[in-house]
């Protein structure tokens, strides 16, 4: 280690160095707090999860398909950019990890996890699809459509082919679930359930279920989900608030389970048929589990074992992960409740999780304009922060001597929706991408009127990209798009010049998804969802070094100025630097992996999804995550297990001595959250980004009322 | 419940039964034929079922069978001895005994038995013991004498312990009673000699034994008419030596020793035996059946023609001599109540049978109780004292402390139990209740003995728990101890719900002059001039209701505060409608956990006028540690199900309903109102955090450390 003989003298330096801006801190600094960022996640529809590969598939009313790794601290690693006309009724995994799904255009869709796009989209002809399950081979797919029609799909190799119809039933079909051994589906409908066998098509029994709950005589009873188990037992949810055991060979009801006074959405099984889970409309997740009737008794029963109330809408999904119960709804928010039984190590991977926010960032900033652009799911907004001419001490509200502006709203064409968006550090370049297409705008400020003028004729390989970024000095664009490659285009004033494709290396399709550029714009680093980061040397226009693959994905990647040091965050909490030049760690990343992290960082719940720095802080490194933000002054020394990692409360009559003694390089501050954004814009200013959760609340539709006063 | 059936007897006329009787009945291979060997020269097969004898031999004139024939489990062959030394041999198809098997002996042989899953087995008059086999492979083979002059072999019986033979014979000479047990298989004897109490100068006539797993259990019944019992070890500590076994008394005076054709006695099963002799009162002899457990009689049957004071039992049937004929009486025991086993049940006074004094020893049927160790304490000591151990172990506290319950001064007991209190042994749990048994055990036998204050000391220990002593609730009830029940309610987390019904019936009607006398805890009932009292009081008594705490509960504690406030204002102002003593009793009631399913049919049989008693004073009980209002409303809501139609019916219950009604009434305007307003309370929220929200934009200072 260079710096490792002069770590006294360093250290002393580094204090000299902040003393200047008063105590032994980090210093003041001016924060603009936004909370006009009104972005409201839609509403969660289906999950589906793959027990291979222990990854979660979300789809949200919007038709967005998100991908988490459950095992990789449930991060959401990919994303399929939703689309108007698509919204999604079903999601399911088949054989080989493909992804399948269906929903009210009639459209079957398969996605291509490497390149990240839609594979192909094929349409049933039964009308809008309600419902669709995978055989349990995998090898077939069956959908359930609004004509009353249970249509058969074999899957190919490289797409789905028709195979046949199953007897029509009267009216659509809104829950289907296969016999594990492959001979029987169970197709719920409105007032009935059929019985299916496969081989022949037709329906062996239908079993009507009554429309009537606690006395009160409902219009229609809709089953919203059905579930065959291996012993032939049909479990059924409906709109009357009912879980209901059936014998699938007499067609007879065998028990009924009144659980809410509304809809029962939802049900997943465990894959051993010990336990499964339901939804209600009033937000409850109940579980129920096959318990021995007495204690060594081989007789068992479904007993309704635990109720949740996690979500305050409807809960229009559940799944049933070995360990853990996952829900999600109307109320945006993805909910995953461990097990406490199942798992073996009471870690915090045993803690509940709630995942509202995306893990990537929706929010870029223009330094020199202080501008802020949004980007929604089909527009975008530029904002102006105001200014202040006031100073105060530490948390104080200045006055604002200008508010912020709202500057611009740019509606996307088509029903796409935008997938990226970024402002040039200058302010006067706005790139945004679709699934189809990438549009390049042009501003012009004069005094406070903004001329928007749109950069046409993008070439055909620019259709759609994961990533855009602007060069410091926006003299550069950079494109991740799906194909995998990078596309470096200079810009000039009114267009632009395609210079160079970084082409992925051989074989691979892997789709980068994470951008860096160094401030002098001679290195960019590009990080996809599982092989390690690779770093361009942009001005030789080749490929400088990969950083050494890492078993967790990366979730920020940042270029320091000066040392062109890369950042890494990755999502198991770890934080790398590695010296590009050097093409080696830094020595400081050697040493903080070798007493590491400390363990409350590593068990924060929510990703880094940003990592930014000033040129004139070389040392400070700014991260965040969604409920805090951290300086890290690498001058500092790390903090070990027996430091307070956090202490929101400001030194007050400490000693010096004891303050130097328990000072260490992480300097947390929890004040804002939920934190979507956070920049540097100058050595003292920072900007934040929060959008608060009862505001989203309070923009989602209402809950079913539940009345408070019972009389 | 023990029963003998109705009797019946098989023909006779083939046996010539002499005044001695029989020689001997045993069990044929099939199970309802047995052996009849009678004094004189002939063995006849009978078949109960059928009353009538299946075969008949006879030995030729002159020759006399010495000892009864038995069946070879084994081989199916029947074998007898007649004339001390000769042996026969033979089986169904044969005709006549002197053209079957023969084998001369060479010394006389006393009895041979016969049990299933072994070979027959010769006792010799000398005490030796040999096997059927192994005499008839060398028939002149010389037999040892095990017995000293003069010492004649009483009793004798063959057992299978664990597969093996075992054969115990009880020999007397001058006197004195020898027992000897043989472990056939292994050839091993042991001796003991049979010591004997208070009894030593009556004779016994009768053995009977029984075996369990390690101990031979030899009842005899002496000519002072009681039943003693004797332990003998299976397996001999010390085979060599000779070791002394004590008999002890297991039913006094069953039957007049004085009978003039002699007694028998024979176990049944575990818990009975049957006692065939003339009962004390009456001249005619008669067949008894005894639970020696409970030392109650169970059943008798008269013989009136008299018996030969002998008696079998095989399989289901109990065989005698009824007269010249031989009689059967089926004996069942089928499960039983307790009040059954007590002789308490009525029909078991049939006019019929002779009722035995009653005697009921409570001191021995309590060693068959919760682990009373005091009650066997005795036994268990005689039991040491035979194997010969002379060390006295050191007796522990507790032990000393129950013999003082047993007998000495409440004043003692209470001084001795205080002590014992003081220092806290390691299985104080079990003491205590074993304690508490001792003290109403001894309530029961002297009604004059009463020790409350030991008794109240005892509940103070917060160990005891109802069913840890179940007596004593009910001795309570039962002298209206209102005290007592009380401490019991707030002490015991158990007390099953009729009892709670019981000590509710008797608070509501004890007469206030009474409760005045009482020592009453009025802890839960507060001064009604000192309100301040009253209102900081703000936590209930943790009492777990209905296996919930209803403070746990916060949405029901949260919404109950509300309307609580009022219920306690009004509760001040108006008088209660009973005494503070008799609240404070309710109270305990009201503390005390129930489950509503158990409670409410012994709620039913409470009187009419007590319910609106009752419910007046639930609804106006302050107090220290009043109730929750939960726990008020839950009884009331009980008392009103249970009674509902009486309630009704009633007119002073008229005023109760009418405030019933208008309370449930102003509670349901409460929430409905509160439903209204709802929205504006939520309103009200959001100006609140809108007040807290900065706006959408600002610019901070922040500065981190």
């Amino acid at each position: 280690m260079r710096a490792r003989a002069h770590v006294g003298p360093g250290r002393r330096e580094a204090r000299a160095w902040s003393g200047e801006r008063g105590a032994a801190g980090m210093g003041e600094f001016k924060v603009h707090r936004v909370r006009f960022f009104n972005y409201v996640p839609s509403g969660i529809r289906c999950v589906a999860y793959n027990n291979q590969s222990n990854r979660l598939a979300v789809s949200r009313t919007d038709g967005t398909v998100e991908i988490y790794n459950l095992s990789a601290n449930y991060f959401q690693e990919k994303f399929f950019p939703g689309h108007e006309s698509r919204a999604t009724e079903a999601l399911c995994w088949t054989e080989g990890q493909r992804l399948f799904s269906a929903g009210l255009n009639g459209e079957i869709v398969e996605y291509d996890l490497q390149a990240l796009n839609v594979k192909y989209a094929m349409d049933a002809f039964g009308g809008p699809i309600w419902s669709m399950t995978a055989s349990p081979s995998g090898s077939q797919l069956l959908v359930g459509c609004e004509d009353g029609s249970v249509k058969l799909f074999q899957i190919t190799p490289d797409k789905i082919q028709f195979e046949r119809n199953f007897d029509r039933q009267k009216s659509r079909i809104l829950s289907l679930s296969w016999h594990p051994s492959g001979t029987h589906i169970a197709a719920g409908s409105i007032d009935y359930i059929s019985v299916f066998d496969v081989k022949s098509g037709s329906a062996i029994h239908k079993m009507i279920v009554d429309r009537q709950y606690m006395g009160v005589s409902k219009r229609k009873c809709i089953v919203w989900g059905v579930a065959f188990l291996s012993d032939g037992t049909v479990i059924s949810v409906d709109s009357a608030g009912k879980v209901q055991f059936w014998d699938s060979a007499t067609g007879t009801l065998v028990k009924s389970h009144p659980i809410a006074n509304a809809d029962v959405l939802s049900i997943a099984v465990a894959d051993q048929e010990d336990s499964f889970v339901v939804g209600t409309a009033e937000g409850t997740v109940f579980h129920f589990q096959l318990v021995s009737v007495t204690s060594n008794s081989s007789e068992k029963q479904w007993v309704r074992t635990k109720p949740f109330q996690h979500h305050t809408h409807d809960v229009r999904t559940v799944a049933h992960s070995p360990t853990a119960l996952i829900s999600g709804g109307t109320d945006t928010h993805l909910v995953i409740r461990p097990l406490m039984e199942k798992v073996e190590v009471k870690n915090y991977d045993a803690a509940l999780r709630k995942i509202t926010f995306p893990h990537r960032c929706l929010i870029s900033c223009s330094k020199k304009r202080q501008l802020l652009l949004f980007q929604f799911a089909h527009h975008l907004e530029l904002w102006r922060l105001g200014s202040t001419v006031a100073t105060g001490k530490n948390g104080d509200i200045l006055p604002l001597s200008k508010n912020a502006d709202h500057l611009l709203h740019l509606k996307t064409k088509g029903p796409e929706n935008i997938i990226c968006s970024c402002i040039s550090s200058c302010g006067s370049w706005i790139a945004y991408s679709t699934a189809s297409r990438f549009f390049l705008y042009r501003l012009n400020y004069e005094h406070d009127n903004i001329s928007l003028k749109r950069v046409s004729k993008m070439p055909a390989f620019l259709r759609s990209a994961l990533q855009i970024l602007f060069s410091e000095d926006s003299k550069k664009l950079f494109v991740a798009s799906n194909q995998g490659s990078l596309h470096v285009i200079q810009l000039l004033e009114g267009s632009f010049k395609h210079l160079h494709a970084f082409q992925p290396q051989s074989g691979t399709v892997e789709a980068m998804c994470l951008l860096a550029v160094s401030p002098d714009g001679n290195w960019l680093a590009a990080s996809g969802t599982s092989a390690g980061v690779h770093v361009y040397n942009v001005k030789q226009l080749k490929l400088h070094c990969t950083v050494p693959a890492y078993n967790f994905p990366v979730t920020a990647l940042a270029i320091a100025p000066n040392t062109n040091n890369l950042v890494i965050a990755h999502s198991d909490q770890q934080v790398f630097e590695y010296s590009i030049p050097d093409k080696q760690y830094t020595e400081w990343s050697r040493a903080v992996q070798k007493q590491g992290f400390h363990h409350l960082w590593l068990q924060r719940d929510t990703p880094i999804t940003h990592i930014g720095f000033h040129s004139k802080r070389p040392m400070h490194i700014l991260l965040h995550d969604a409920y805090m933000f951290c300086i890290i002054d690498k001058s500092l020394p790390l903090p070990n297990d027996k430091t307070l990692l956090y202490n929101p409360l400001p030194p007050t009559s400490e000693s010096d001595v004891v303050r130097r003694r328990t000072a260490h390089a992480f300097k947390i501050s929890k004040i804002y959250k939920p934190l979507l954004f956070m920049e540097l814009l100058d050595e003292g200013t920072l900007v934040a980004v929060e959008r608060p959760l009862d505001d989203i609340i309070a923009q989602l539709p209402p809950p079913i009322k539940k009345k408070k006063f019972g009389t | 419940m023990a029963a003998l059936e109705d009797e019946f007897t098989l023909s006779s006329g083939v046996l010539s039964a002499g005044p001695d009787g029989l020689l001997g009945v045993e069990q044929s291979n099939k199970t309802d034929q047995f052996l009849v060997t009678d004094r004189g020269r002939t063995v006849v097969l009978y078949k109960v079922s059928d009353q009538k004898p299946l075969g008949s031999w006879s030995v030729k004139q002159g020759q006399l069978i010495t000892c009864s024939a038995v069946c070879n489990f084994q081989t199916g062959e029947y074998v007898v001895v007649h004339d001390n030394k000769v042996l026969r041999i033979w089986n169904n198809e044969d005709v006549n005994l002197d053209k079957v098997f023969k084998a001369t002996l060479s010394a006389e042989v006393h009895k041979i038995h016969s049990v299933r899953g072994t070979e027959p087995v010769l006792l010799f008059k000398e005490g030796a013991v040999r096997g059927l086999e192994a005499l008839l492979a060398e028939p002149q083979q010389e037999i040892e004498a095990v017995l000293s002059d003069g010492e004649v072999i009483r009793w004798t019986k063959l057992f299978m312990v664990f597969r093996h033979p075992v054969l115990i014979f009880i020999t007397e000479k001058h006197g004195n009673y020898f027992v000897y047990v043989h472990m056939v298989n292994s050839h091993t004897l042991s001796k003991y000699t049979l010591l004997r109490g208070q009894e030593e100068k009556s004779v016994i006539q009768s053995f009977t034994a029984s075996v369990d797993r390690k101990f031979i259990s030899v009842m005899s019944l002496s000519s002072d008419g009681c039943v003693y019992e004797t332990l003998i070890p299976v397996y001999p500590t010390d085979p060599e030596e000779n070791q002394r076994v004590v008999s002890s008394l297991l039913l006094r005076a069953v039957v007049s020793g004085s009978a003039p054709s002699g007694v028998a006695l024979t176990v049944l099963d575990r818990d009975h035996v049957a006692v065939l002799g003339s009962p004390l009162s009456a001249s005619k002899e008669c067949l008894s059946v005894w639970n020696i457990k409970f030392q109650t009689l169970q059943t008798s049957k008269e013989l009136p023609q008299g018996t030969s004071g002998q008696l079998w039992y095989y399989g289901e049937n109990l065989l005698m001599l009824h007269g010249q004929s031989l009689t059967v009486i089926p004996y069942k025991c089928e499960v039983s109540s307790l009040a059954g086993a007590l002789g308490k049940l009525k029909h078991s006074h049939d006019p019929g049978i002779q009722v035995m004094p009653p005697f009921v020893n409570w001191e021995a049927s309590q060693g068959d109780g919760l682990g009373s160790q005091h009650a066997e304490q005795p036994r268990r000591i005689l039991r040491r004292r035979k194997i010969e151990v002379s060390s006295q172990p050191a007796v522990p506290p507790s032990k000393q402390l129950l013999t003082t319950i047993m007998k000495d001064s409440e004043k003692h007991i209470e001084m001795e139990l205080r002590k014992f209190l003081a220092v806290k042994t390691p299985d104080f749990h079990a003491i205590v209740g074993d304690l508490v048994t001792g003290l109403l055990g001894r309530c029961q036998v002297e009604p004059s003995f009463c020790p409350r204050n030991c008794l109240v000391q005892l509940i103070q220990t917060h160990v005891l728990s109802y069913s840890l002593c179940p007596g004593l609730m009910e001795m309570a009830v039962k002298k209206t101890d209102v005290q007592l029940l009380q401490l019991c309610l707030q002490r015991f987390p158990d007390i099953p719900e009729s009892v709670t019904c019981a000590c509710l019936k008797i608070f509501l009607s004890i007469g206030d002059d009474s409760l005045h006398q009482a020592e009453i805890d009025m802890e839960s009932v507060f001064d009604y001039g000192d309100s301040v009292q009253g209102d900081n009081v703000a936590a209930p008594v943790d009492v777990l209701q209905n296996g919930f705490s209803p403070e746990g509960d916060t949405c029901l504690s949260c919404c109950q505060e509300v309307p609580a406030k009022p219920q306690d204002a009004a509760a001040a102002t108006p008088t209660c409608p009973v005494t503070p003593q008799r609240a404070a009793l309710l109270n305990a009631i009201l503390h005390s956990g129930y489950s509503e399913a158990f409670l409410l049919p012994h709620l039913k049989d409470i009187p009419a006028q007590h319910i609106t008693c009752s419910e007046n004073a639930t609804m106006t009980l302050p107090g220290i540690h009043p109730p929750t209002l939960n726990q008020i409303l839950d009884w009331i809501c009980l008392l009103l199900d249970a009674n509902f139609t009486v309630v009704v019916m009633i007119p002073e219950a008229k005023r109760l309903l009418i405030s019933l009604y208008k309370f449930v009434k102003s509670q349901i305007s409460v929430y409905s109102e509160l439903n209204k307003i709802e929205v504006s309370f939520r309103e009200l929220q959001k100006l609140n955090q809108e007040k807290n929200n900065r706006g959408l934009y600002s610019i901070e200072v922040l500065e981190l450390f």
